[in-house]
């Protein structure tokens, strides 16, 4: 059986030290505020200008429009939270303050490079805030299918797409597995239950 | 007060924004837009803009409105994710387009406004975005960026006084204090026109020095894009 989203959530929560400060990319990984349990003391940031990211909020009677996330998505925050804007945001971010980076992907390979902003003539989403976080923070989880929708495999010996970062990537939590790109290939940290070695393409 | 910053509504404080101008439109996605100005911009009879803006819109609202219109010929931004009118024009080549990463565009903005003539940053070394850029070996390897400039700002904030002292709500901020300090002429819009004094002087955000122009807005919107709560499913398939 591969993994949920939810149990992807809290497999990355799991890498998180206590105290430390995390940043949620969009798409998957902010999903993780709401699986972050209470005895684990963490500062949520959003690189939008928020740091004490609490989640979402109870209803819509309590939801502000002029409270998001990076993802545009509702939130709450948490006591002692801050708001700023974005240039001390991402001075937060490239000044190395923050400890975890989490970020969707498109391909990781094995020399730890991450590609997840555009498809040349097909699709184009942008770098938002990837590019920074990649390079600022001081661990860089990549949380993603482990193949896309055409059933390929995105975890690669090199990486096919631009590129968001060069030898950034230190782990990347699939919905098979935890894995660690080492220079030469992937490390299994670990497999989700009932998957096979065999299942899961690795270069 | 007596104020020569202040204007009574956008169309009068946008009267000399001219064709070929370049624009700053602060706000995240549609938090904190100024959507007095986009719909004053939207009736004017201009052209071939440059627009300096994080997403240009989104969804269908905000700056998407002027987007529709093709009076954008240029565009500078982080993100594009979630409006399809944007990727539309991009991928048509209808619309010029320098991507930024979102770090490097924020302090390229600040640059502008406060006199840094360049800096250096490893964000996009090694990526597309460094293409062209003069590279420099310190700890890591890192590329050049240079300010970036524009002729106009709008701006919304939660208050403002008649000198130009705002105050942001929440994560309204984002990059409107920045943009206000780039531009030769910053707009800005307030849902609360306050008397001066009002906003405690340790409250204040961005000191008017850096307002040109200022007036109450009025018919705020003020639309959320995604509403997620503890109600909203996790496991659905748009998380």
């Amino acid at each position: 059986m591969t993994w949920t989203k939810t149990k992807m959530a809290d497999e990355v929560i799991k890498l998180f030290t206590p105290h430390s400060s995390v940043n949620l990319g969009i798409g998957l990984p902010t999903l993780i505020a709401e699986r972050i349990p209470a005895e684990l003391p963490l500062m949520v940031q959003s690189e939008n200008g928020v740091l004490g990211v609490d989640g979402r909020p109870t209803s819509a009677d309590s939801a502000s429009p002029t409270l998001i996330n990076a993802g545009k998505e509702t939130i709450s925050i948490s006591k002692g939270a801050s708001f700023f804007d974005s240039s001390l945001s991402f001075g937060m971010i490239r000044g190395g303050h923050i400890d975890f980076c989490v970020l969707g992907g498109m391909e990781v390979d094995v020399e730890q490079n991450l590609a997840n902003w555009m498809i040349p003539g097909k699709k184009i989403t942008g770098m938002g805030g990837a590019m920074d976080l990649v390079n600022g923070a001081k661990k860089v989880i990549i949380m993603m299918g482990h193949f896309n929708r055409q059933g390929a495999p995105k975890l690669l010996k090199k990486c096919v797409l631009p590129l968001t970062g060069k030898s950034v990537v230190d782990i990347v939590v699939t919905d098979h597995g935890i894995f660690k790109p080492n220079g030469s290939k992937f490390e299994v940290i670990k497999i989700a239950e009932g998957v096979l070695e065999s299942d899961l393409k690795l270069p | 007060m007596n104020s020569p910053k202040l204007y009574p509504n956008a169309k009068m404080a946008l009267c000399d924004l001219k064709s070929g101008m370049s624009l700053m439109s602060g706000g995240f996605g549609l938090c904190g837009i100024a959507e007095n100005c986009i719909d004053a911009i939207s009736e004017l009879d201009i052209n071939n803009l440059s627009i300096i803006s994080n997403n240009i819109g989104n969804s269908g609202r905000g700056l998407v409105k002027i987007l529709r219109q093709r009076k954008f010929k240029k565009a500078f931004c982080s993100y594009v994710g979630g409006n399809p009118d944007l990727e539309e024009q991009i991928l048509a080549k209808e619309i010029e387009v320098e991507l930024i990463p979102q770090g490097t565009f924020s302090e390229r903005i600040r640059a502008a406004g406060l006199g840094i003539r360049g800096f250096y940053t490893p964000t996009g070394h090694g990526t597309l975005v460094a293409e062209g850029k003069e590279e420099k070996l310190f700890d890591r390897p890192c590329i050049l960026e240079l300010p970036l400039h524009a002729d106009f700002a709008i701006i919304k904030a939660q208050k403002g006084d008649p000198y130009g002292n705002l105050w942001f709500k929440e994560t309204a901020r984002n990059f409107s204090p920045l943009m206000a300090m780039a531009a030769k002429i910053t707009v800005v819009e307030v849902e609360e026109l306050v008397e001066l004094g009002d906003i405690p002087a340790e409250d204040v955000h961005l000191p008017g020095l850096f307002v040109q122009r200022i007036f109450q807005g009025t018919d705020y919107k003020n639309d959320i894009e995604y509403l997620k709560t503890k109600e909203t499913p996790l496991e659905s398939k748009k998380s």
